[in-house]
C-alpha cells in the first residue's frame, strides 16, 4: 500500500505528466533575453528562492559573467553555500531525503523551460492556491497535486480557488460536480500582484537563458556563418557559370 | 618530368591513383541534364561526412552509462568549446539527413532510376535508406531523455509482439526487461561502430554500381546508346569538373539552410529537438505522448493505423514493416513503357500524387496523439500507400505514355 501510494504520488508530480492535464490556459511569460536588468533579477531570486530545493547541476556560476556580472559580484551576492565560483549549481539536500519529505526529489532546473516552456512555469508559479486537503496545504491550478508548496507565498499572498458546481447526471443519477474557475487573492503578500507577476517574469526569463547559455554565442556566430555561406554561394555559382559555358 | 609527375607514376605503377580519379571522376561521364533533383546524392555524401566528424568530437566528451549520459550532453552544450555547435550539428543533421535521403529517394522515384540495369544501385540504397534507420534510432536514445527511453522502449516492444519468439528478441535487443543503461551501452556501441562501418562500405557500394551502369536522367533515356568515335557518350559530360562545380553550388544552398536551423532555429519548433528530451529519462514515469522523430512518423501513423487483432499488435508490426519491405520491390512492380515522369500518363501521376499526399500525411498523423478522427484518417491514407505498389504492374503497363526523346532534352 504504502509503495502504491508512493508511486502513485510519484506518478502525479512529475511535470512530464501534468503537460497531459493543463486545467486551464497558459500565459505569455514575458521573455526578453536581452534585458539584461530583468535576467540579473531573475538570477538573484532563482537564487534566493529555487536554489534551495531545486538544483541547476549543469550551470556554472561563473557563468553568470555573461549577464554582465563580475565574479566579486557573484562571489558576494549569489553564494550563499561554500561553493567555488567555478562550481555548478548544486544544492545540499540530498535525493532521497527530498523524496522522503516531498515524495518526489524537485527536478533540476538546468533546461527546465526547455522541457516546459516558459508559459508553463509563469503560468505554474502564479497559480497556486490554499487547499487544506494537500499535505503542504497547497495545491496548484496548472499542476493539480503538485508536490512543491508555494515557496513565494509570502510575495504573492494567499490565492484560494474558485469552484462552480453544477449538477450531471452520472449514470441516471444526479451527481455534483466542481470545476474549476478561477484564483481569487485573499491576502496581500508583501508585493502588490503586478510585482508579483513581473518578478516571476524575471525568474522565467532567466530559467529560458540559463536553458540555453550559448544562445549569445549562437546568434553572434551564425551571423558571420551567413554572410560567409551567401559569399561563398555568389563565388560558387559563376564559378559553375564559367565552367559550364562551354556545354552544349 | 617533374617531381611531382615523378611521384605520381612511382604510384600508379603500384596503386591505381590516376585510374580511380579517371574512372570515378575526371572520365566519369555523366549526362549533361542533371536539374536540381540531382543535388541530393551529393549532399546525402556530404552530411554522412559532418555526421561522422561531429560524432567523433561528441564521443570525446559524452559518456554512455545510465547516470552520466544525459548530464554529459548538457556539459557539452554548456562546458566544451563550441560543444553546443558539435552537437547541434549532429542533431540537426540527423534531419538534414533524411531530407535529403528522402528527397534523393523521390527523384530515383520520378525519373525511374530505379529501372533495368539500376535495380540493384536501388536495392543498395534501400538497404542504406534501412541501415540509416537503425543508426538514427539508436543514436536517439543516447541523449538519455525522456522520449529516448520511451521511443526506444515502444519501439523495441514491436519486436515482443512476433509470436512465440518474440519476448525473447524483445530482451535480446534490450540486454534487460526494459531499456536500461545495459541497452544504453550496446546501442552506443552499434552508433558509433557497427552501423557507421556498414553504412560506409553499402555508401561504397552503391556508387561502384552507379558508375557501372551510369546515371541515368531526368528524361529517363540511356546515353550510352549515342557514343561518338572515342566510345564517350555525346550526351555526357565529365563528373569532374562540370557536376563537381555544379555540386559546390547545392553544397552552398543546402548550408544555408542547415546552418539557418542550425544557428538560429535549434529546436525548430520541437520538432528537431523535442521538448520531452530535456526530461531525463526516468523509466518510472510515462511521458503523456510518445512518438518518434519526425522521419519515422509515416511508418508510425501505419503502424497504430492497423488495429490489433488476436490480442496482438503484430498484424501492424507486419504492415509497417511492409510499407518498408515493399521499396525493395519497385524495380520490378514498374511495368511502363518509359523510366521518366515526363513521358508518362496521367494514371502514373495520379497514383504518384496520392502515394506523396498519403506518405506526407501519414508522417503529420504520426506524430499527432491518437483519437478516434487521427486513426481512422491514418487507415485511409494507409490504403493509397500500398495502392501505389501493389497496382503499380498494372497502371504503368495500361498507362498512355508519351514517345521518349532519342537525345537528352537540355537547354542553355
Amino acid at each position: 500500500m504504502n509503495l502504491l501510494k508512493k508511486l502513485l504520488f510519484l506518478a502525479a508530480l512529475l511535470p512530464g505528466l501534468a503537460l497531459a492535464e493543463t486545467a486551464i490556459p497558459l500565459d505569455h511569460a514575458p521573455v526578453d533575453l536581452n534585458n539584461q536588468a530583468s535576467l540579473q533579477r531573475g538570477a538573484k531570486d532563482f537564487v534566493n528562492y529555487c536554489l534551495s530545493c531545486h538544483s541547476a547541476q549543469y550551470m556554472r556560476y561563473s557563468r553568470l559573467e555573461a549577464l554582465g556580472l563580475s565574479e566579486k559580484q557573484i562571489q558576494h551576492n549569489l553564494l550563499f553555500t561554500r561553493n567555488k565560483v567555478g562550481d555548478t549549481m548544486t544544492v545540499a539536500m540530498r535525493q532521497d531525503d527530498a523524496k522522503k519529505w516531498f515524495g518526489v526529489a524537485p527536478p533540476d532546473l538546468s533546461v527546465i523551460t526547455r522541457a516546459l516552456g516558459p508559459n508553463f512555469v509563469y503560468t505554474y508559479l502564479r497559480s497556486f492556491y490554499r487547499d487544506p486537503a494537500r499535505p503542504t496545504g497547497w495545491n496548484n491550478a496548472l499542476f493539480p497535486n503538485v508536490a512543491m508548496p508555494n515557496v513565494l507565498a509570502n510575495l504573492q499572498g494567499d490565492q484560494v480557488a474558485v469552484f462552480k458546481t453544477h449538477v450531471d447526471m452520472v449514470d441516471g443519477k444526479p451527481q455534483k460536480e466542481k470545476t474549476f474557475e478561477h484564483l481569487e487573492l485573499v491576502q496581500n503578500g508583501s508585493m502588490t500582484p503586478a510585482q508579483y507577476n513581473a518578478m516571476v517574469g524575471d525568474l522565467v526569463n532567466y530559467l529560458t537563458w540559463m536553458s540555453d547559455p550559448a544562445r549569445e554565442q549562437r546568434l553572434h556566430t551564425g551571423v558571420y556563418v551567413m554572410i560567409f555561406l551567401f559569399a561563398f554561394l555568389i563565388l560558387a555559382y559563376f564559378l559553375k557559370k564559367e565552367y559550364w559555358k562551354d556545354v552544349h | 618530368m617533374s617531381a611531382g609527375q615523378k611521384l605520381l607514376n612511382w604510384i600508379d605503377d603500384r596503386f591505381p591513383l590516376t585510374a580511380s580519379w579517371k574512372a570515378h571522376l575526371s572520365e566519369y561521364y555523366a549526362p549533361k541534364n542533371f536539374n536540381f533533383w540531382y543535388f541530393f546524392g551529393s549532399l546525402a555524401l556530404l552530411v554522412l561526412v559532418l555526421q561522422i566528424v561531429t560524432g567523433i568530437f561528441l564521443v570525446m566528451n559524452y559518456q554512455p552509462n545510465a547516470k552520466l549520459a544525459f548530464g554529459s550532453v548538457q556539459f557539452i552544450m554548456r562546458d566544451v568549446d563550441w560543444g553546443w555547435l558539435i552537437r547541434y550539428m549532429h542533431a540537426i543533421g540527423a534531419s538534414a539527413f533524411f531530407v535529403v535521403v528522402y528527397l534523393h529517394m523521390f527523384r530515383g522515384l520520378i525519373y525511374g532510376s530505379y529501372r533495368k540495369p539500376r535495380e540493384l544501385l536501388w536495392v543498395l540504397g534501400v538497404v542504406i535508406y534501412v541501415a540509416l534507420m537503425a543508426e538514427s534510432f539508436m543514436g536517439y536514445l543516447l541523449p538519455w531523455g525522456q522520449m529516448s527511453l520511451w521511443g526506444a522502449q515502444v519501439i523495441i516492444n514491436l519486436f515482443n509482439s512476433i509470436p512465440v519468439i518474440g519476448p525473447d528478441i524483445g530482451l535480446w535487443i534490450r540486454g534487460d526487461y526494459v531499456v536500461s543503461g545495459a541497452t544504453l551501452n550496446r546501442f552506443f556501441s552499434f552508433h558509433v561502430i557497427a552501423v557507421p562501418i556498414v553504412l560506409l562500405a553499402l555508401v561504397v557500394a552503391h556508387i561502384i554500381a552507379l558508375h557501372e551502369v551510369g546515371s541515368n536522367n531526368p528524361d529517363g533515356i540511356e546515353i550510352k546508346k549515342h557514343k561518338d568515335a572515342n566510345g564517350i557518350p555525346l550526351d555526357g559530360i565529365p563528373f569532374h569538373p562540370y557536376y563537381t562545380v555544379k555540386d559546390i553550388v547545392g553544397v552552398a544552398v543546402f548550408l544555408i539552410i542547415f546552418s539557418a536551423f542550425v544557428f538560429f532555429w535549434p529546436s525548430g519548433g520541437g520538432i528537431l529537438l523535442e521538448p520531452d528530451n530535456f526530461l531525463p529519462a526516468n523509466p518510472l514515469v510515462t511521458p503523456p505522448e510518445i512518438h518518434p522523430l519526425w522521419y519515422f512518423t509515416p511508418f508510425y501513423a501505419i503502424l497504430r493505423a492497423i488495429p490489433p487483432m488476436f490480442d496482438s499488435q503484430f498484424p501492424g508490426v507486419v504492415v509497417m514493416g511492409a510499407s518498408i519491405v515493399v521499396l525493395f520491390f519497385l524495380p520490378w512492380l514498374d511495368r511502363g513503357a518509359v523510366k521518366s515522369i515526363r513521358y508518362r500518363g496521367g494514371l502514373y501521376k495520379l497514383f504518384l500524387a496520392a502515394f506523396i499526399i498519403s506518405f506526407l500525411t501519414l508522417g503529420y498523423l504520426g506524430m499527432q496523439v491518437v483519437t478516434p478522427m487521427n486513426t481512422l484518417l491514418s487507415r485511409i491514407f494507409t490504403v493509397p500507400y500500398f495502392l501505389f505498389f501493389v497496382l503499380m504492374p498494372w497502371y504503368t503497363r495500361v498507362d498512355k505514355t508519351k514517345p521518349e526523346p532519342e537525345r537528352v532534352t537540355f537547354k542553355h
